[in-house]
């Protein structure tokens, strides 16, 4: 903080340069709402390029047989997609962009407690993507283990696999740091009169993922390191051949790689229950509710991983304790759905595209959380796990839920982000296209799933072709809307007619403060009186 | 239910009941919730509905959605362990097979020698795999008969099943296990006790595999699972070994034992280059880099592999 010249109130952010110019105003910028944009870019193009190799897998199994690629590569680009999708897209997500920017803002501070450590977790976060990258383009060949690293294989093959392990290993560094920030921000800088019950439901959500961040994370740090020693030195502690237990490796990834689940969909869920109520004008239907489901869910969250591993060999026992735990998690999921669709009872309804989001939200969420109560039965989960039906149901729940919801977030905070409005007409057309091409593309697996067709797999038998051809004709669908959102995003970001403060009548504090906001958010801090609270719209 | 697999086994009435139950209640909720959304949006439009009547919320409404919701999950829990429990636990008078895994294919073994690679079970008869993997996890993957457990280097493990309809259903290889992961399948063929008794009694002929594809897409899927690509192409081009492509019938320059010669590449050629590779060397190959495959393949399979060799 420089205390000497004193930051002006009337400058946005974006036009501020601080001591620095050009590219070095933005990468040595501590203030939270930069920061927000380095991660949307540079998760931006890593999304690209995750979205690529997807494109290129669904191209591959058009038809059995050889299409574009050979086996190993296909191996390695569902690998790294994985990887990329996972690690590099969901996890951070929507704390790292929409976290960022508006956790301050909507509980009235200035800034995340510690903008320095905020500043270095985008370069840790960056440090682990290019180690990534460079696991793919140097060395003996793309890692091929798929994104779980299972060992024994992951010792067994002679691809460049440290890198890639070492990668995801420092970007848990960066999830863990953020979400130490974030929980230290909620606690110590809310707004005078803002108590935890008054407090707006995304951020809510941030702090339940906060603490998964946290106390989640380090355990996959461990096994990763382990499973690099174990490539190095040979330890023997996931490897048969040397007395280890390959079962152990997929505990020890599991009780991370569940709750991450729950990381990347919490502040899914906090985003639609800020977007519902603002276009319904009302107030969202029981936040107490929804408040207590989310504390749920983080906490359950950390007792079902045994979920991912009904075929591998556990007691009778454990099998179905953690397939009880699994269907009660689901129950606050459920809640919170309810609830989301009594705020729209007797509101008063503008449609509008970040609505749009949020209504087909819902519906693709119910799909891959439906789908998940056959995955948490045991006697149907032993029918489809690793088939495409999990295919299909983990990306309705993570590119359904995680993504839509940042769709939604994207167009519902974009007038507050850059100050500028977009192309409504565009984006609600590219709203349906890829709405359309998402279920083309991800409903047939389902189907390929339950007649038995196995998942990680190159080719296929002749009776899987007709279901495979419609997936890959959605895929192009999905990625023709997609196109058709990032034109008229990146378009209106520099050219769109000029924003409002306050465009869709929103009542949580960001709506309170100029579009785009001061380098310091408020001129003035904000006091939550008696009456005031984040949904009063009367 | 004819959405999922064949229904071929003592599994099948547990899990397509809980499939039935689970995907029911689903489909109630989705298609009541998705019908309730949109009915929301259209009544409650700006248009229509001007002024949003402002309700926070309804404890009475969250504990009946708390309620209903925890004993159906727990109805889907039942099920689900009601379908499941007795796959845990064998007959104790089963017949035994044992499983070998390995990178990419599964061999079966009989108690008395027989081993094939495709699964042959007796119906209405209690049959226990004994799994075993020789290298990294696989999972054994029978749809048709509703079972599947990861094979797992290092661990006895095992699977049971009661097959209960004649025919030839798939098995797949469900965990990834590296390059060849998607051609790691075969078949089970489950055959009337009487039928299957005389296919086990009889030591003499080692059929191994059921005969359901051409005998050149057999052969094809063999060298793919068995690794043979990882040398031989079938392009023309050059790998460690030569390409296949043209290869039968031709003239074949060798060397055996240092003297070279010319040979026809029929049958006994071929089998010999796989059982005893390195007795005659292709012109321009180095000895010792292909390793014989007594062991692996059997007769059959070898016909198999020269029928697919003439194809190219
Ligand atoms: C490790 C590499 C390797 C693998 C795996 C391998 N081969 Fe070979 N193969 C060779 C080499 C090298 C030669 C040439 C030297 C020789 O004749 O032994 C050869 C020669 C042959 C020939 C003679 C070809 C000719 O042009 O006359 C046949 C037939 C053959 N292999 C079949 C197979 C089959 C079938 C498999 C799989 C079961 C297989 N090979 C697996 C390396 C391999
Ligand atoms: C254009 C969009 C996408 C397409 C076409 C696509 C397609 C695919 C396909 C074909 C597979 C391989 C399935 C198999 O195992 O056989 C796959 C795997 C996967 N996808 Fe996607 N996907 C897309 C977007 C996403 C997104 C947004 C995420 C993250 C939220 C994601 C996460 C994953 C993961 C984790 C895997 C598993 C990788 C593994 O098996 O190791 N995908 N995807
Ligand atoms: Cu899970
Ligand atoms: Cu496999």
């Amino acid at each position: 903080m420089q205390a000497a010249t004193p930051i002006p109130t009337d400058v946005s952010y974006l036009e501020y340069k601080g001591k620095y110019k050009g590219i070095f105003s933005w990468i040595f910028s501590t203030d939270h709402k930069r920061i927000a944009l380095l991660y949307l870019y540079s998760m931006m193009v890593m999304f690209l390029v995750g979205v690529l190799l997807g494109l290129a897998m669904k191209l591959e199994l058009i038809a059995p047989g050889k299409t574009i690629m050979e086996a190993k590569d296909y191996n390695a680009v569902f690998t790294v997609h994985g990887v990329i999708m996972i690690f590099m897209i969901v996890v951070p997500g929507l704390p790292a962009v929409f976290g960022n920017f508006l956790l301050p803002i909507m509980i009235g501070a200035k800034d995340v407690a510690f903008p320095k450590l905020n500043l270095l977790s985008w370069y840790i976060y960056v440090l682990g993507a290019l180690l990534v990258i460079a696991s793919v383009l140097f060395g003996n060949g793309t890692p091929d283990t798929g994104w779980t690293f299972y060992a024994p294989y992951s010792f067994k093959t002679g691809t460049n696999l440290l890198p890639a392990i070492f990668g995801a290993f420092v970007l848990g560094f960066s999830s863990i740091l953020t979400g130490l920030n974030f929980i230290v921000t909620i606690h110590r800088m809310r707004a005078p009169g803002m108590t935890w019950t008054k407090m707006p439901l995304f951020p809510w959500t941030l702090y339940g993922t906060g603490w998964i961040q946290l106390l989640a994370t380090p355990v996959v740090g461990i096994t990763l390191v382990l499973v690099s020693l174990e490539r190095i030195f040979g330890i023997g502690v996931f490897d048969p051949a040397l007395g280890g237990d390959p079962i152990l490796y997929q505990h020890l990834f599991w009780i991370y790689s569940h709750p991450a689940v729950y990381i990347m969909i919490l502040p899914a869920m906090g985003a639609i229950s800020e977007i519902i109520p603002t276009f319904a004008q009302k107030h969202v239907f029981g936040y107490r509710a929804i408040v207590a489901s989310t504390l749920a869910i983080a906490f359950v969250g950390y007792f079902v991983w045994g979920h991912h591993m009904f075929t591998a060999g556990m007691s009778g026992t454990a099998q179905y304790t953690f397939s009880l735990l699994t269907f009660l998690v689901a129950i606050p999921s459920a809640i919170k759905v309810f609830n989301w669709i009594s705020t729209m009872h007797q509101g008063s309804i503008r449609l509008e595209t970040p609505f749009y989001w949020a209504a087909s939200f819902i519906f693709v969420f119910m799909i891959g959380g439906l789908s998940g109560l056959v995955l948490g039965s045991l006697a149907t989960d032993v029918y489809v796990h690793d088939t495409a039906f999990v295919v299909a149901h983990f990306h309705f729940i993570v590119f359904g839920g995680v993504g839509f919801a940042f769709f939604g977030a994207i167009h519902y905070w974009f007038p507050k982000m850059f100050g500028r409005m977009y192309d409504k007409g565009l984006a609600n057309t590219g709203w349906i296209v890829f709405f359309i091409g998402f279920l083309a593309l991800y409903a047939p697996m389902f189907y390929l799933g339950m007649k038995g067709m196995p998942r990680r797999y190159y080719d296929y038998l002749p009776e899987f072709h007709a279901a495979n051809i419609l997936s890959t004709l959605g895929s192009w669908v999905m990625a023709f809307g997609l196109v058709i959102i990032l034109i008229n995003l990146f378009r209106s970001a520099k050219h769109g007619p000029k924003a409002d403060k306050n465009p869709w009548n929103g009542k949580t504090l960001e709506w309170t403060v100029p579009s785009p906001p001061p380098v310091e958010n408020f001129a003035e801090t904000p006091v939550y009186g008696e009456k005031d609270g984040p949904y009063e719209y009367q | 239910m004819y959405i999922l697999s064949t229904q071929a086994s003592n599994f099948v009435s547990g899990v397509d009941k809980a499939f039935l139950i689970i995907l029911g209640i689903s489909f109630l909720f989705l298609i009541g919730l998705t019908l309730t959304m949109l009915y929301f949006i259209y009544k409650y439009n700006r248009k229509k509905h001007p002024q949003a009547t402002q309700i926070k919320g309804s404890t009475t409404l969250e504990i009946v959605w708390t309620v209903i919701p925890t004993i159906l999950v727990m109805v889907m829990f039942y099920y689900g362990w009601a379908g499941w429990h007795f796959m845990k636990k064998a007959p104790e008078d089963s017949f035994n097979i044992k499983v070998i895994a390995r990178m990419w294919n599964f061999t079966f073994e009989y108690e008395n020698g027989k081993r094939t690679d495709t699964l042959f079970v007796p119906k209405n008869k209690a049959v226990k795999l004994n799994l075993n993997s020789m290298d990294v996890v696989h999972s054994l993957y029978i749809p048709s008969f509703r079972v599947k457990e990861d094979v797992v280097p290092g661990k006895e493990k095992m699977m049971w099943f009661i097959p209960q309809k004649e025919g030839i259903y798939e098995l797949f290889c469900t965990e990834y296990c590296g390059l060849q992961h998607s051609y790691m399948y075969n078949w089970v063929k489950v055959m009337p006790e009487d039928q299957f008794d005389n296919w086990y009694a009889d030591t003499t002929r080692q059929e191994t595999t059921a005969v359901i594809e051409s005998p050149a897409a057999s052969g094809k899927r063999i060298m793919k699972n068995i690794g043979c690509f990882a040398c031989h192409t079938v392009d023309g081009s050059k790998l460690v070994g030569p390409s296949f492509k043209g290869l039968y019938g031709e003239m074949q320059t060798v060397v055996t034992g240092g003297q070279e010669r010319q040979v026809e590449a029929d049958d006994e050629y071929i089998k010999k280059s796989i059982y005893d590779p390195n007795a005659d060397i292709v012109k321009g190959f180095n000895k010792g880099l292909m390793l014989p495959y007594t062991n692996q393949l059997s007769e059959d399979n070898i016909r198999q592999i020269i029928e697919y060799l003439k194809t190219l």
